[in-house]
């Protein structure tokens, strides 16, 4: 009954539903989505074990090569057992076990033997174990890629946190921040992931963490949070003093609130953006860190290990394990990266 | 001047108390037992008992921060629990294999990388820019490693141009055979970010005023990208430079890895697979100390540099 006074206003799309207005026609920016979103969808598919599940099957013989190469020539690769023809030689005259035979016959028939036929040939070849390397790469994409992102999201937790409680507060915790950011950002970069290493390695948080991903998670995220409370922190105190953020202080918006949910959606272009920079160098960093052996451990696969087999097959003319492991992690990063670009120049149309 | 001198060395100093702290209590707390991994798996308690008297660990935590502290003004940390050598000796050795390697890097990459950036500016916009961007990118995706690796591989093993590894004692023998390979790739894999970066210096002077006056009275496209342009763009670069320098002294690790060469890096990397902590600290709080020794001469460099900027 109550007509409302003023008339409806048509509402104005959201800032995020303008970046993807801008996001849907730039071409490079979705077809990098597009990829994105297929390694994604990967990841999820091997996490649930419908993919790859099946890595450390030995489903080809060592050293397969892929397809298009065709199998090897020198006939080196046939495994087949040769079988003695007729029967062996009768020593149950001899022999003091002999009356055992019987024994052993029945008990050898109750286990089923199958010969499992193991391809010559596989699309991206086989490790020298006759591990299927496409398996291996999806296997190693998951873990590098899950890697990647949660210590991304870890660190950019950490640095938006810091950083808002720094630039919106400012005095005594400001300097008490800053003086933390210091000292972290002090020490070089690749020294820290050293120290940080060495001590999840020996001390009394390596058998709690269990397996050695959770350790690359916290070295990549102690290390890289230093960039985003930077950038957050100069955000904040930029806002914090802005008319909106008074007008909600003027309505009995709590601090927090006003951190949070009035300031945090105004940068949260910035916090995107530096987080899914973050995914590109930390999967980087991971593959370097496994490379090195201080990262995934071994019964465990990940771009990075994979590339530290194949530098060793790599002398032996095996080179289709280091081809494919630097395919796919190439192709997610430039995709990642060039998503990355797209976004900020969709979030932020000023910026050009 | 003086007086900003003092400042920065004063502020210089709570920075520093907090790297030796985090390097203390990371240790204390989260390392492992020093005990434990000198005397390794076989020991008896009686054994224990003793390192940890004579490495003071029985001691209250404040002494044992008083200790550390004392090491580290006194450059004396003792000898690695890995190799028994002395650390100070150790530092020592390994740093001119590192210098050796790095300082031809850094040169190289700074000079290929001014005169791509340029380039590549001299030409924005044009095809050959978008494909060296692009390329520029796809080269930024691989890792690091895959260009090792396959350089090794292709140069040292299959061409035989280089040697695969190796080291000698003589400085000379070592700038002419052995380093010509990993110098070769490490400025390879890192001139695709500097030019782009670079060219985003470069390319933001270029939209100044400045340049636009000096293009309306008429002075050549050429001259104002080397006479007007480059020289305000070698503030960014300086910078950028600056920020690595300290980066000369750790060494590019993977590279040192790659082609055994005995250098600070590699020695940090091995301490950590041995659990040789001293080594680690003692790497780190130097490092550490160095950076910002760095910083400040650097700051200082501006004011050469740069008449506009003024120390506060």
């Amino acid at each position: 009954m109550s007509e409302p006074i003023t008339p409806e206003l048509p509402r104005s799309p959201s800032v995020w539903a303008q970046a993807w207005q801008r996001l849907k026609v730039d071409r490079v920016g979705m077809a990098s989505l597009a990829v994105t979103l297929l390694f994604i969808a990967l990841v999820l598919l091997a996490q649930a074990g419908w993919v790859a599940g099946d890595w450390q099957r030995e489903v080809a013989t060592p050293f397969a090569p892929p397809h298009f190469v065709g199998r090897i020539a020198d006939g080196s690769e046939s495994a087949q057992v040769e079988t003695p023809a007729g029967p062996n030689v009768d020593l149950s005259a001899v022999d003091p076990l002999a009356l055992r035979y019987r024994e052993w016959e029945q008990r050898a028939a109750q286990f089923q033997t199958s010969v499992t036929a193991k391809s010559d040939t596989l699309l991206f070849g086989a490790d020298r174990m006759g591990r299927n390397v496409l398996s291996k790469a999806i296997k190693g994409a998951q873990v590098s890629i899950a890697v990647g992102l949660v210590s991304a999201l870890v660190a950019t937790l950490i640095g938006t946190v810091l950083g808002a409680l720094g630039g919106y507060f400012g005095g005594r915790l400001g300097d008490l921040l800053e003086w933390v950011y210091n000292v972290f950002t002090a020490i070089p970069y690749i020294l820290l992931v050293f120290a940080l290493a060495a001590v999840l390695k020996s001390g009394p948080l390596a058998g709690t963490l269990g397996n050695g991903i959770w350790s690359v998670v916290i070295i990549l995220s102690a290390v890289g949070w230093t960039g985003i409370y930077r950038l957050v922190r100069a955000e904040y105190i930029k806002h914090r003093n802005r008319e909106y953020v008074r007008a909600a202080e003027a309505i009995g918006a709590s601090h927090m609130a006003r951190m949070f949910t009035h300031i945090l959606p105004n940068i949260s272009h910035v916090v995107l953006v530096q987080l899914s920079l973050h995914v590109v160098s930390f999967i980087k960093s991971e593959v370097i860190l496994s490379f090195l052996g201080l990262g995934v451990p071994v019964d465990m696969v990940s771009w990075g290990t994979m590339l530290s087999e194949a530098q060793v097959e790599l002398v032996l003319g095996k080179w289709w394990q280091l081809v494919a492991a630097t395919g796919f992690m190439a192709t997610f990063v430039t995709a990642f990266a060039l998503l990355t670009d797209a976004m900020r120049d969709a979030l932020d149309p000023k910026l050009r | 001047m003086l007086s900003y001198l003092i400042r920065r060395v004063w502020q210089m100093i709570p920075t520093l108390a907090g790297v030796i702290l985090l390097v203390f209590f990371l240790f204390k707390y989260f390392g492992g037992d020093p005990a434990e991994i000198i005397a390794g798996m076989a020991a008896t308690p009686q054994q224990i008992a003793s390192i940890r008297t004579q490495l003071g660990l029985d001691r209250p935590v404040a002494q044992q921060l008083w200790i550390f502290v004392t090491q580290i003004f006194s450059f004396d940390w003792g000898k690695s629990w890995a190799t028994n050598e002395p650390i100070a000796n150790l530092f020592a050795s390994r740093l001119p294999a590192t210098l050796t390697i790095m300082v031809p890097i850094l040169i190289l990459e700074v000079t290929l990388a001014i005169v791509a950036g340029v380039a590549v500016a001299y030409v924005r916009g044009s095809l050959t820019d978008r494909i060296i961007m692009v390329l520029t990118t796809l080269a930024l995706s691989i890792s690091f490693l895959v260009y090792i690796v396959v350089g090794q591989y292709l140069f040292g093993f299959l061409l035989g141009w280089f040697p695969v590894q190796g080291w000698s004692n003589s400085a000379w023998k070592n700038l002419a055979l052995y380093a010509p390979l990993p110098v070769f790739l490490a400025v390879l894999v890192s001139l695709a970010p500097q030019t782009r970066l670079y060219r985003s210096f470069i390319l933001d002077e270029i939209g100044q005023d400045y340049v636009r006056t000096a293009r309306a009275k008429g002075v050549s496209e050429h001259s104002i990208l080397f006479k007007h342009v480059l020289r305000n763009a070698m503030i960014p670069i300086l910078t950028n430079v600056a920020t690595q320098l300290p980066g000369v002294f750790v060494g590019s690790f993977l590279i040192e890895v790659f082609f055994s060469i005995p250098g600070l890096g590699r020695e940090v990397l091995l301490a950590v697979n041995r659990s040789d902590y001293p080594v680690i600290q003692a790497a780190t709080v130097y490092l550490a100390s160095l950076t910002m020794a760095i910083n400040l001469v650097t700051d200082v460099l501006y004011k050469l540099v740069d008449p506009r900027v003024t120390l506060k």
